[in-house]
């Protein structure tokens, strides 16, 4: 048994809420500068161009990347040795959220009620997800989401009847569908089974995978390279300006699900798909 | 073609900028988004004047994040247009003639564009960092409890845009795509 203050969580989630917003995650700079070298239309290697200098003076100038800088997705993978101290859990969290975007100049955008609205002033509440795991650590992950791709995510009930060409026709639709919307290239976050709820949050956390490790399922791993070149067939382009660079990464994850059922989310993220991640 | 172009935005000078065309703003535009458009239009219903003279205005969807200190402004790209369909005409009809914003408009939108000599530009979405270069003033002018939502106005110079929608509705995200598809076809 170890035992952890959740002050230490706030700690940390308040220094990755600024880190996260700041500096584009290697893996991500790596997949914008790999696209702008095969990128052959011109208006789209300017559109790239301009994204990478964007990038490189956010980290300089320790500036937000993009103004919305989102809701701050933070997922806790606790070790059952582990026994939390000093306070509530999930207000230490939000404690975290709430200085780091005071301290980071980073931008509002939480309101208190879906429909009546109201700026909560602070960022806050986080949307909080707590998984147990063996051990005596806790994995810390925070991934801040803007809306403007949030919002043309979707999930789908397919028929298992649908099969594999129905995924593939579902991911199409979606990217199809949010165009220049998410600030192509984009990210894409797709979550296989489970039940209407868990296939979304496997998307979500498909989005928190780096873009350059594959799925570890060589099935499942030949379908995110099949379906990224896919996308990047569309022409939509950086920006939706038209191009190769649709799409910078395609992960996929999945889970056991009924046997009437085959749920399918696909969650779109912008080239600013932030997450960084602390082991306490 | 490449333009430097001096604000406000009149019907004479919204009608040269075309589809396409990389358009370099100086002058000043006025920030607003989802809250502060849907609090503008209940004003213009109840009979009201707006916060600020509406002619040849230009409003760029922006909610920005908030100045370090020695900053004019924080992060400042722009935000998804489309939420905004629902008022832009009601500006449009009131004297706005620019937008400057991201992503796809309706087909009414485009119609009101059209009806009033309107264009709409578009920043690259997601550079708010490199944004916040040009814009060289910024001046809270009311809505001051929406926060990010507030209207601003702003002094942008050399501000980098390329024209989305021009007055005859011509939409470089279909033109893009298609003259990119074009060009991958074996002749």
């Amino acid at each position: 048994m170890r035992e952890i203050d959740v002050k230490q969580i706030t700690d940390v989630v308040r220094r990755l809420c600024i880190e996260a917003n700041q500096d584009l995650p290697a893996d991500v700079q790596n997949a914008i500068r790999c696209c702008r070298a095969c990128e052959d239309w011109e208006v789209a290697q300017n559109v790239l161009d301009k994204i990478i200098e964007n990038f490189e003076i956010a980290k300089e100038e320790q500036v937000p990347i993009c103004q919305d800088t989102g809701m701050a997705c933070v997922f806790l993978e606790i070790g059952q040795d582990v026994h939390l101290t000093g306070g509530s859990l999930s207000e230490a969290v939000d404690e975290g959220v709430r200085r780091g975007y005071e301290e980071g100049y980073l931008r509002k955008s939480v309101v208190r009620d879906p429909v009546r609205r109201g700026n909560t002033g602070d960022n806050t509440p986080a949307m909080l997800y707590t998984e147990l795991v063996p051990g005596e650590q806790i994995k810390i992950t925070v991934g801040p989401k803007g809306f403007g791709s949030e919002n043309m995510s979707a999930v789908r009930m397919l028929k298992p009847s649908a099969g594999l060409q129905g995924i593939r026709d579902f991911i199409l639709e979606t990217v199809e569908a949010a165009g220049p919307n998410p600030c192509p290239p984009i990210v894409v976050g797709v979550g296989i089974g489970g039940t209407f709820d868990k296939a979304a949050l496997l998307a979500k956390k498909a989005l928190m995978r780096p873009v350059d490790v594959p799925n570890p399922d060589p099935f499942y791993a030949e379908l995110e390279k099949e379906m990224l070149e896919k996308i990047n067939r569309l022409g939509i382009g950086p920006q939706g300006f038209g191009g190769r660079t649709t799409a910078l990464g395609l992960n996929i994850e999945t889970m056991p699900t009924h046997i009437a059922g085959m749920p399918c989310a696909v969650n779109i993220s912008c080239h600013v798909t932030r997450h960084k991640t602390e082991v306490i | 073609m490449e333009r430097h172009i001096t604000l406000p935005l009149t019907v004479e000078l919204a009608r040269t900028l075309h589809c396409g065309d990389t358009v370099y703003l100086t002058g000043e535009v006025y920030t607003s988004r989802d809250a502060g458009h849907k609090r503008m239009c209940e004003a213009l219903a109840r009979g009201e004047q707006l916060p600020f003279d509406p002619e040849n205005a230009t409003i760029y969807y922006v909610g920005p994040s908030p100045a370090k200190p020695g900053q004019v402004i924080g992060s400042a790209g722009p935000t998804t247009s489309g939420r905004m369909d629902a008022y832009a005409p009601t500006m449009m009809s009131v004297g706005a003639r620019g937008m400057i914003g991201k992503g796809a408009r309706l087909p009414e939108v485009v119609d009101a564009m059209k009806k009033y000599d309107s264009v709409y530009f578009g920043a690259i979405g997601g550079a708010g960092a490199l944004l916040a270069k040009c814009i060289k003033k910024c001046e809270m002018i009311a809505y001051e409890d929406l926060g990010a939502e507030a209207l601003r106005k702003l002094y942008v110079e050399d501000f980098p845009t390329v024209v989305i929608i021009d007055c005859e509705g011509n939409d470089l995200y279909e033109k893009g795509r298609a003259d990119y598809l074009a060009s991958k076809k074996p002749i």
